[in-house]
């Protein structure tokens, strides 16, 4: 798959979800650039933001799209990396503030 | 500030460490920059014990200016630590 149809793809299944695409595509492409070349180099897509362990089970909860996307678009409305957002977000309805790490510590490090 | 050692901790794939280089890049800063997503696993290992106290969570771009550390991407915190305008 390249970045295209990647982006194709997530865009129709996130989209039905409820969450949409940062409205800077380049910033989007660049991103879905990270989730292929973590494929390429782990063999699954982990957020291009965060060091993965090389190991899928551990990294479970970090492969795109991570569990703490629903809690970081609920409180900020972007998820951590801001590849995904909330339409309040992309209209600016909403201030764009700082998202903090929610991976748990013991997860980050635990096999590093 | 001026003569301080700047070291940048930084992911190959990460907008937010892209966006931290471009910044420094733009403001004339020097700073070396280890991309930690490709060091070898024992350095790698070694570099995070380094830097487990300073950075718990282990998030990504930690920038260190002297013995100040900011991590994630803080236009603010960045000009404040370098006194840029």
């Amino acid at each position: 798959m390249n970045v295209e149809q990647l982006y194709d793809f997530l865009k129709k299944t996130q989209e039905e979800k409820g969450y949409f695409f940062n409205n800077d595509k380049s910033r989007v492409f660049d991103l879905l650039h990270g989730l292929l070349e973590n494929r390429g180099q782990y063999g699954y897509m982990c957020c291009p933001c965060r060091l993965a362990a090389d190991d899928r089970d551990w990294d479970r909860d970090i492969i795109c799209p991570c569990v703490y996307r629903a809690p970081d678009v609920a409180q900020y409305g972007s998820c951590y990396c801001g590849l995904y957002v909330s339409k309040e977000w992309n209209e600016r309805s909403i201030p764009h503030s700082y998202v903090s790490e929610r991976r748990p510590p013991e997860k980050a490090f635990g096999k590093l | 500030m001026e003569n301080c050692e700047i070291k940048l901790y930084a992911l190959t794939t990460c907008i937010h460490c892209r966006d931290t280089k471009e910044f420094l890049d733009k403001c004339g800063v020097d700073y070396d920059c280890v991309h930690v997503d490709k060091l070898e696993a024992d350095e790698r290992r070694s570099l995070l014990e380094q830097i487990r106290e300073a950075n718990p969570g282990c998030a990504f771009p930690m920038l260190m200016i002297g013995s100040k550390v900011i991590i994630g991407f803080k236009r603010d915190e960045i000009r404040e630590a370098l006194n840029l305008e």
